[in-house]
């Protein structure tokens, strides 16, 4: 059948099967496969020309110690679910990616990061063990001083397929997020807020990329810190971790192409903007509002029409960073492609073998998927690579491989060890073949 | 519905997993029963973190149906709701040829659950209440040449469902027959599905809950297939023989 990423790009032919047991995964090793969680990494990572190993049938809980917050659970199991059972405990994830429909083997795989990268990490850094199904079928527990485990975290499925994970969680005292706007008028303004708010423990610039000139960059910074059980409103003490009912909206198919160009696009970014100038005092947002305003609209990524969209994601060096980032605002903003999202983020110090965050700011834009922005994302690649910075697989639909290996020392390395442990042979996706890994 | 106890039969298929997940999450307390409980255990512990309900795990085995009457017996407590998903597709082409897979085919999903339910409802009959919840399936509608002796033991089941739904009626004690079409588990895996037709295991979990509290006798899942097996059943045999379905 034909499968693809979030993105709706590319369309991949595949063999998608759904295995129960650890037999049943051995059976498909040979094939040349790649697992698949929820199908929230945006390009071609988690489906394979070979056998697509859908996880969903790995999806477990299997211990929890109530004190020290530590979840052993199998890699199919969603964030969503996770965040359900363990908040009206006083449990948060201390990592989260935008959205909480995806599984722990995929946070794993992308070792995905959150708004609190600066402060905290990634996801392989809340981890205690993984197991991994290796090659030759064997299941291995790997702690964190393990090479194998460095690799795995990050490695896109491509050491083995992830079976179970122990992660810890954080304390919080309620399920509510003060959240403070800030607004800047240009990308020097945002980028002096964000450093300024360092000490923030979630910090993230919404950018309006379309904004041109002296106003290019004009962004919003939303700071946030877990709420205090003293700072809710006494309606909610006796539950504060309580969501307040949220009406979810479905996007029913993939919108017309005639609904999102330059124009529509300039006129939400602009209104988004204006609208975040109103709201700078301090606002409680719960949990669901906060991390994951993009979930109340369940298959948003049709909003993009039948051809799907592309997100580009990089991370510049804090030294080149602001130069970086206006060439590649300025480069993108000219073009005037629709782009309704752009995201700005700091990052914290590097870990793993070959995940994506390194010091520095993490810029991430959406495209509608079309000529034009295939081009635009090949002179973005540039400006990157002519500032130190690096890619984000997990975003990823159409690098190539040498910008890839000019990217970043790591991936000679990285594909050395997938051909040296044969790992290679057995576990791949559209993406790794299209990468050389 | 009240909070009770509710016994699921078969309980390591997608249907039985998806069909505790859901009862877990309304708060009930789950027993699960199949052949090799042990191989539950995972899905005990996680039934449990996640909802926070007791889980209880029990072996059954369906073809030994003289063992059915002890089962219920050893039971904790006798639940309020006993759900069964006990089936066996197998491979139609090898049951043609071989007799011990087709016997194995009938019994498992004619005799086995029938007796189990059977022994259940004794019991459910005496106390003068509970629910009984037998998943057959809509190949019992019409015997097909492409998958008949499956279909004729479901078709046996489903017989048995409204029998004993007549019987029990005046105890007190309501009897759900579930008919799903094509679902999307273990047993159709490699099977080339249309996508409209074919429900998740998740949804006929939900519809098995809503039958319960609606009382409801005979649900189709999906609606559809009530439509496509009343066209099917329509067919004159004349007809019928001639097409290839």
């Amino acid at each position: 059948m034909k499968m693809s990423g979030w993105g709706r790009y590319p369309m991949v032919e595949t063999n998608l099967v759904s295995p129960h047991t650890e037999k049943d995964l051995r059976d498909h090793l040979a094939e040349g496969c790649i697992a698949r969680g929820n199908g929230r990494a945006y390009g071609d990572s988690a489906v394979s020309t070979g056998t697509t190993l859908h996880m969903r049938h790995f999806n477990r809980m299997l211990r929890f110690d109530a004190q020290t917050g530590t979840l052993e659970a199998e890699a199919g199991v969603l964030l969503e679910d996770i965040i359900k059972t363990f908040l009206p405990q006083g449990w948060f994830p201390k990592v989260t990616p935008g959205t909480k429909y995806v599984t722990l083997g995929g946070m794993i795989a992308a070792d995905v990061h959150g708004k609190n990268h600066h402060k905290s990490g990634g996801m392989s850094e809340t981890l205690t063990w993984i197991d991994v199904m290796n090659a030759d079928g064997s299941v291995q527990r790997l702690s964190p001083d393990d090479p194998l485990f460095a690799w795995t975290c990050g490695g896109m499925g491509l050491t083995g397929v992830i079976l179970r994970a122990a992660i810890q969680l954080r304390r919080v005292e309620t399920g509510y997020i003060e959240q403070r706007t800030l607004s800047a008028p240009n990308l020097q303004v945002a980028l002096e807020m964000l450093k300024a708010a360092h000490s923030a423990t979630y910090s993230v610039a919404w950018i309006d990329c379309l904004s041109k000139g002296a106003a290019l960059g004009r962004a919003l910074i939303m700071l946030g810190e877990h709420a205090k059980h003293s700072a809710l409103h006494s309606a909610l003490h006796s539950d504060p971790f309580a969501l307040a009912p949220r009406r979810k909206w479905t996007m029913p198919m993939a919108a017309p192409q005639v609904l999102l160009n330059q124009y529509t696009a300039r006129a939400f970014n602009a209104a988004y903007w204006r609208a975040g100038q109103h709201k700078t005092d301090p606002v409680l947002t719960d949990w669901d509002r906060y991390f994951y305003p993009l979930d109340a609209i369940l298959g948003w990524n049709r909003i993009y029409g039948r051809r799907g969209f592309l997100q580009f994601q990089c991370v510049l060096p804090h030294e080149t960073a602001e130069g970086g980032l206006q060439a590649l605002l300025k480069a993108t903003s000219e073009a005037g492609l629709g782009a309704f999202l752009a995201v700005l983020k700091q990052m914290g110090a590097e870990a793993g073998g070959i995940s994506f965050p390194r010091p520095g700011l993490t810029l991430a834009i959406d495209f509608p998927r079309n000529q034009g922005s295939l081009q635009l994302m090949e002179r973005l690649d540039q400006i990157v690579l002519a500032h130190a910075g690096r890619f984000y697989l997990a975003k990823d639909a159409r690098l190539s491989a040498q910008t890839l290996k000019a990217s970043d020392p790591r991936v000679t390395p990285f594909a050395q060890m997938l051909q040296n442990t044969e790992a290679d042979n057995h576990f791949h996706s559209a993406q790794s073949k299209r990468l050389k890994l | 519905m009240s909070v009770g106890v509710v016994l699921i039969l078969g309980a390591g298929s997608d249907i039985g997993r998806a069909c505790a997940h859901f009862f877990a999450a309304k708060g009930h307390t789950i027993q699960l029963a199949a052949r090799a409980p042990d191989r539950l255990t995972a899905d005990q512990t996680d039934l449990q973190l996640r909802y926070g309900v007791s889980v209880s795990l029990h072996a059954v085995d369906a073809l030994e149906t003289d063992t059915h009457a002890d089962f219920v017996q050893a039971l904790p407590v006798l639940p309020d709701v006993a759900i069964s998903v006990i089936g066996l597709l197998g491979t139609h082409t090898k049951n043609l040829k071989d007799t011990a897979s087709a016997v194995q085919i009938l019994r498992s999903n004619f005799e086995g659950p029938a007796t189990l339910l059977g022994a259940l409802a004794t019991q459910f009959e005496a106390r003068g209440s509970g629910t009984l919840v037998g998943v057959s399936s809509v190949a019992g509608n019409r015997g097909r040449a492409s998958n008949y002796i499956y279909g004729a033991a479901k078709a046996g089941f489903t017989a048995y469902l409204s029998g004993l739904r007549h019987r029990l009626f005046p105890s007190g004690v309501h009897v759900v027959t579930v008919l799903p079409g094509f679902v999307d588990t273990a047993m159709t895996q490699g099977m080339n599905l249309p996508p409209r037709l074919t429900a998740q295991p998740g949804q006929v979990a939900e519809a098995i809950y809503y039958a319960i509290v609606k009382k409801r006798n005979i649900i189709y899942f999906k609606p559809i297939w009530r439509v496509i097996m009343a066209i099917i059943w329509a067919l004159p045999e004349e007809v019928f023989k001639r097409t290839r379905l």
